[in-house]
C-alpha cells in the first residue's frame, strides 16, 4: 500500500499563509519576538513562514533561530538507537522577548518539553507560544497545546505522520505512513 | 543513527576513523553549546562518573570534570596521593570499591601502559584512559586532530610534525595513530637519544634537524621537555636542548609560509617553545584546551548512550 496524502501540496501553502497570517496578527511589527525553529524539521516551517512573513506584509528583519534539543531530550539511554545531535544556531538572546517555537508535528509534547529548557541557555523568555503544522491529537504524554495549529490529525500511535518540504523530500505534501512502510 | 564502535576509550589504536568523525561532529555541537549565556545540558544528569588520577594532572584533570560538569553528570574526583592506594590497595580492588557505589563511568590516569586496558576486562564500567604511562592519551590526541581540523579545514593530507621527547609521549603516540587514520602524514623530530627506534615502522618520517622539519610542515606540535620522567641525561643540557629543538619567534618568521604551533601543554617557555612563539598568532595553544573540553564532553557523551 503506498503512504497516504493527507495534505497535498496545495493546501499545505494555504494553510502556510494562515499561519503566518494569525502570527502577525499578534506579533504585528516583531520587534519583540523571535521565531526558533525546532530541529531538525520545525527548520524548514520556520524558514517558509519567515519567508511568507517578509514577503507577504513587508516586515523586515524578523529573527529567526534554529534550536537543537538533543541534549536536553529524556529519553537519553532510554531509546534502542543513540540520538543524533543537529546545530543550533540562536544568534541573539532571547532574554524578555516573545518566543514563537516552530515544530512540523506535535505528537507526545516531549521535544517541546525539552525545548522549553533548552531555550533557558540563551535567557528567560518573557512569553513562550507554540505553532505546528500537524497537531496529533489524543496522543499527548505532556499538557502541552499548540497556539498556532495547522491541522488535526488523528493517525494510529504505530504510523508516522510526515511533512514533506520543497527542496528537502520529493515533493510537498502531508503524509500518512502506516507502520509497514516506515 | 551512529554511534561508537567501541563501549570503552582506551586508545585511539582501538577505534576507527567512523569514530573519530562522529566524535569530532558531536564535539562541534558540544562546542557551540559551551560557548552559550548557560553552558550547560541536562543529558547525563542520570550518570555518575569517578575521575581516578593516580598521576598528577591539572589541565586533563579539570578539563575532564568540567566536561562532565557541563553534561550535569555527577562527579567524584580523586587522586593517588589521598588514596588507599598508598595502604596497598589493589587497582581492582580500588576500582571495584568505588563501583559498587553505582557508578558508570571511570577516568583513569595510571603511570603503567595498559591499565585502562586492564581494568576495562576486569570491572563493569565504562573506561576512559586519561593517559597510561607512555602509552596513550587519546583525548589529547583527539583534540589536537580536532583543533587542526578547526584551523585547517581537514586532517587528511596535511603534514604534521611531533617534536621532542617521543621517547616518554603518551601524546606522540595518540597524535600519530589518530592523523595517520584520518590522512594526514606524520614525522617526528627530536635528538635520535629520545626517538623510539623502530619509530618509523609506524609509517612515520624521523627528522633530527628542526628547520628541516618545519619547512615540510603545515603543523608543528611541540612537546613537552618531560624532566620527572628522564631518569639518565638523554640531551647534555636544557640549554643545547633549546638551541637545537627550541621554537623561537626567529625561526618562526624565517620559514617562507604560515604554520600551525601547537603544545599539548604544560609549556616549559625558553625550552621547547618561547614565549613570544607560545603567545603568538600562530599558536592554537589555548584552542587546543578550549577544544579539550568539548571534545570530552563528545567522548563522554557518546560512550554513555552505551550504557545500558
Amino acid at each position: 500500500m503506498s503512504p497516504k496524502i493527507l495534505l497535498s501540496s496545495k493546501e499545505v501553502n494555504i494553510i502556510l499563509h494562515r499561519l503566518a497570517c494569525q502570527l502577525v496578527e499578534k506579533h504585528l511589527d516583531f520587534s519583540n519576538t523571535v521565531l526558533i525553529g525546532i530541529q531538525p524539521r520545525g527548520k524548514y516551517l520556520a524558514n517558509r513562514i519567515k519567508e511568507i512573513i517578509e514577503n507577504e506584509y513587508g516586515i523586515q528583519n524578523v529573527e529567526l533561530g534554529f534550536l537543537d534539543i538533543t541534549f536536553f531530550r529524556d529519553d537519553f539511554r532510554r531509546n534502542e538507537k543513540p540520538l543524533e545531535a543537529n546545530k543550533t544556531q540562536i544568534d541573539f538572546l532571547v532574554e524578555d522577548k516573545k518566543v514563537v517555537f516552530i515544530d512540523d508535528v506535535l505528537y507526545t509534547g516531549r521535544s517541546i518539553n525539552a525545548a522549553l529548557t533548552a531555550i533557558q541557555s540563551f535567557g528567560r523568555p518573557n512569553e513562550v507560544e507554540l505553532m505546528v503544522l500537524i497537531d496529533r491529537r489524543f496522543s499527548r504524554h505532556l499538557p502541552i497545546q499548540p497556539d498556532y495549529r495547522g491541522r488535526q490529525v488523528d493517525a494510529f500511535n504505530n504510523d508516522k505522520v510526515k511533512v514533506q518540504w520543497k527542496g528537502v523530500d520529493a515533493q510537498e505534501d502531508l503524509v500518512l505512513l502506516t507502520e509497514s512502510e516506515k | 543513527m551512529k554511534e561508537l564502535s567501541v563501549n570503552h576509550l582506551l586508545g585511539i589504536k582501538y577505534i576507527n576513523k567512523n569514530d573519530i568523525d562522529l566524535i569530532f561532529e558531536t564535539a562541534d555541537h558540544f562546542k557551540e553549546v559551551i560557548n552559550r549565556p548557560i553552558k550547560k545540558v541536562p543529558s547525563l544528569r542520570d550518570v555518575t562518573i569517578a575521575n581516578i588520577f593516580f598521576e598528577n594532572s591539572t589541565r586533563t584533570k579539570l578539563s575532564f570534570e568540567l566536561a562532565q560538569k557541563r553534561l550535569s553528570a555527577d562527579v567524584i574526583s580523586f587522586s593517588a596521593a589521598q588514596s588507599s592506594v598508598k595502604k596497598g590497595e589493589t587497582l581492582i580492588d580500588t576500582v571495584n570499591n568505588i563501583l559498587s557505589m553505582k557508578v558508570d563511568m571511570v577516568v583513569m590516569r595510571h603511570s603503567n601502559p595498559g591499565a585502562a586496558h586492564f581494568l576495562s576486562k576486569n570491572v563493569k564500567a565504562s573506561i576512559v584512559n586519561a593517559g597510561d604511562g607512555a602509552h596513550e592519551h587519546p583525548t589529547q590526541g583527539l583534540l589536537d586532530s580536532f583543533t587542526i581540523r578547526e584551523h585547517l579545514g581537514e586532517v587528511g593530507g596535511k603534514k604534521v610534525v611531533i617534536v621532542g621527547d617521543i621517547l616518554h609521549s603518551r601524546v606522540a603516540l595518540s597524535n600519530i595513530f589518530a592523523l595517520q587514520m584520518q590522512g594526514a602524514e606524520v614525522m617526528v623530530c627530536g635528538p635520535k637519544t629520545l626517538i623510539p627506534r623502530y619509530i618509523t615502522e609506524l609509517g612515520v618520517k624521523y627528522e633530527p634537524n628542526l628547520r628541516k622539519a618545519l619547512e615540510w610542515c603545515d603543523v608543528a606540535n611541540m612537546l613537552r621537555v618531560q624532566n620527572e620522567r628522564l631518569d639518565v641525561n638523554y640531551f647534555p643540557s636544557t640549554r643545547e636542548y633549546a638551541q637545537q629543538y627550541g621554537l623561537d619567534k626567529q625561526l618562526l618568521d624565517s620559514l617562507n609560509k604560515e604554520i600551525i604551533v601547537m603544545h599539548p601543554g604544560p609549556i616549559n617557555r625558553g625550552v621547547e617553545i618561547s614565549s613570544d612563539v607560545a603567545d603568538s598568532q600562530q599558536s592554537v595553544i589555548l584552542n587546543q584546551v578550549e577544544n579539550g573540553v568539548a571534545v570530552r564532553m563528545a567522548v563522554i557523551y557518546l560512550l554513555a548512550s552505551k550504557i545500558k
